[in-house]
């Protein structure tokens, strides 16, 4: 198993730029996410900052709106570009009415959005694996043209459920992309110690499907390998396992502290490849943005942050009543 | 009518519900050309094909958690969990991920599953053939847990089960597959509503509830002690959760009396909920203890003959625990 460098790129200037702005947008509610954490404003955050570049090249393999994502918790990025506002953002940190993926009853940043295929995930990890799988079973059994992207950190690879689920989608040659973001810890313990391979995608081999490793710094190279993927399982042929390496910049959440189980050296030098800032300067350099452009793109970021926090700060929590249902279809309420 | 077994009734309910919608589908292990370690699925694999009555791998949990992604997607799966001991893997997708769907997300996705499972004793099954798991489900929000006693309920269960839009836990009690035997009507739609227990025996002196395998005796038991001039009144509870708290108390109310009858162990087990419902809602109606009789206290039922006996409620027993709740 190789890390391909091999790739070519064919994307529009339109489409680079939409891309870095999802990147930019999702690394600035983050950054204020922390810091409204830090001001004792919200209750918990836990954080996409380093994995950008792999959720956005990701996401724009695929056809937005039609397809479906099964997410985890650090998928911010992802989710902004499938058409999570920052207002909604904001809404479920702050644990607002108004917040798309529970009504305020999850944790932050535990997704769903019905309107764009996005899948409700909880926190007890890799459970979601074979709703994936399950959801590829629909798609095959209808005829449908759809795929399915599931997303989950390397070290909830451990669980059973994520090869049960993985097992299901080889034997039956579902559409499902199981794409690992592959931070290298899992909370604080490292990925040696959750797996004997030397990539997560080798884990593939074991059950019969491709499995591939990508730089996933590089969105352009991430859209390139799950573009692939995503043919793949459209044609008919079945899943695919993309590991996308990538740094988690932060501590595992707001309640973690990771100075007591990783050097600052590191994190220092992660922050010299942070994937923003390095798509932005390819971007310079290609020629597809410049310094103005560049200007007005933070500023953009910046406004949409600021009104975000402002009109989730001034919205209503929601009522009490709101906390006793539905606990089944027959107590939902419409309208 | 037709005079069929229990197991029959539950072949003919999926048979029609995949016969009624496409989206029905089986899932579970040996469901296929096999029909099912018991044959409830025979015959499903050659009139419906591998495509959706699926041999799944010989894995709990992808079974109910492939099941969930299914139904989000808008299919309408049967699980079947081939023994109710082997549901434990699955218990993280049906406790974190079923029942907690339609909450989590605001009603936005919802899970409308039925996940099958034969339970119960008395077939020489020792510990891991013969668990009874319904107080495990019967604890969660967001689940429906029903337990049809009779082929007419089997079968009109089942399908209000698959109708359903929410996740139902649908126990089977295996030692009645095929020794409860009764009418059906042939050629009419058979729905049985969920959430409501029925009087399978009226009397006035005492209640007797009870549910799967454990009914079948306790309806013995009843005509035993009719002989003795004891009426008893017996429920048949057939949904657990939600319970049919109505029917419960307006037979407590009419009796006085309350015996709960389960094979599942005693102590946390479903008969604590009706004591509790009654000791809460009937108390002044009340002329005697609420008692449970349960299986023992010990891990699960024991595969030796005569220690399986000893595990074991039947109808002698209960008709040991009527007459003493009667002579209060």
């Amino acid at each position: 198993m190789a890390v391909r460098q091999d790739l070519q790129v064919e994307l529009s200037q339109e489409t680079l730029l939409e891309m870095y702005w999802y990147m930019v947008l999702s690394r600035r509610l983050d950054e204020r996410a922390w810091v409204l954490h830090r001001q004792g404003k919200v209750a918990f955050h836990i954080s996409a900052i380093g994995h950008e570049a792999a959720q956005v090249g990701a996401v724009f393999a695929l056809r937005r709106g039609q397809d479906w994502l099964v997410p985890y918790y650090r998928d911010l990025a992802m989710v902004l570009a499938l058409g999570l506002t920052p207002l909604e953002f904001m809404f479920g940190l702050m644990g607002k009415q108004g917040d798309p993926s529970s009504g305020a009853r999850q944790m932050p940043s535990h997704w769903s959005l019905r309107r764009a295929n996005v899948v409700s995930h909880s926190s007890p990890v890799a459970t979601q694996s074979c709703h994936a799988s399950g959801i590829g079973l629909g798609i095959k059994m209808r005829g449908d043209e759809a795929v399915v992207l599931t997303t989950i950190g390397e070290g909830s690879t451990s669980q059973g459920e994520w090869y049960e689920a993985v097992n299901w989608a080889a034997v039956h040659r579902l559409p499902v992309i199981f794409m690992v973001e592959n931070n290298s810890y899992a909370i604080s313990v490292r990925k040696e110690l959750q797996m004997a391979v030397a990539h997560v995608a080798d884990k593939a081999a074991g059950l019969g499907l491709p499995g591939i490793t990508v730089d996933g710094l590089d969105p352009l190279q991430v859209h390139v390998v799950m573009s692939e993927a995503v043919a793949r399982a459209r044609a008919g042929d079945g899943p695919t396992v993309v590991e996308t390496v990538v740094h988690r910049m932060t501590p595992h959440s707001s309640d973690d502290d990771d100075r007591s189980y990783r050097p600052r050296q590191e994190v220092e030098a992660m922050k010299a490849q942070d994937p923003v800032a390095g798509f932005r300067d390819r971007l310079l350099r290609l020629g597809a943005l410049n310094d103005q452009a560049e200007e007005q793109i933070q500023a953009r970021a910046k406004q949409e942050v600021d009104q975000a926090v402002s009109l989730a700060a001034e919205a209503p929590y929601p009522s009490l009543e709101q906390g006793g249902f539905p606990v089944y279809v027959e107590d939902i309420r419409h309208g | 009518m037709a005079d069929i077994t229990l197991i029959e009734g539950l072949r003919q309910a999926m048979d029609e519900e995949l016969g009624r919608d496409e989206r029905v589908f089986i899932v579970g292990e040996d469901v296929g050309a096999r029909g099912g370690v018991f044959r409830a699925t025979m015959g499903l694999f050659e009139k419906y094909g591998a495509e959706r009555v699926i041999d799944s791998p010989l894995a709990e949990l992808s079974i109910v958690g492939v099941g969930i992604g299914a139904a989000l997607f808008g299919m309408y799966p049967i699980c079947e969990v081939q023994f109710a001991d082997f549901i434990y893997p699955a218990f993280n997708q049906i406790v974190s991920e079923a029942a907690k769907m339609c909450y989590r997300s605001a009603g936005e996705w919802t899970v409308p599953l039925v996940i099958r499972a034969p339970y119960g004793g008395g077939i020489g099954g020792g510990l891991y053939h013969s668990q009874s798991v319904e107080a495990f489900f019967a604890h969660v929000p967001g689940l429906k847990v029903v337990i049809p006693s009779t082929p007419y309920d089997a079968k009109g269960l089942l399908k209000s089960a698959v109708r359903d839009p929410n996740p139902v836990v649908f126990l089977e009690p295996k030692k009645g597959y095929r020794l409860i035997r009764g009418e059906v009507p042939e050629g009419e739609e058979l729905l049985v509503p969920l959430g409501s227990a029925r009087i399978s025996r009226e009397g006035r002196d005492l209640s007797l509830f009870a549910y799967g395998m454990m009914h079948h005796y306790a309806l013995q038991a009843a005509e035993q002690v009719a002989q003795e001039g004891i009426q008893v009144e017996v429920i048949d509870l057939r949904t657990l959760l939600p319970v049919d708290e109505q029917t419960v108390l307006a037979s407590v109310r009419k009796t006085g009396k309350a015996l709960i009858v389960h094979e599942d162990t005693l102590t946390g087990g479903y008969g604590a909920e009706i004591a509790a419902i009654l000791a809460e809602h009937a108390f002044t109606d009340l002329d005697g203890p609420v008692m449970r009789l349960a299986g023992p206290d010990v891990p699960a039922v024991p595969y030796s003959h005569p220690l399986q006996d000893w595990f074991m409620p039947d109808a002698e027993r209960i008709a040991q625990a009527i007459r003493k709740l009667a002579a209060f």
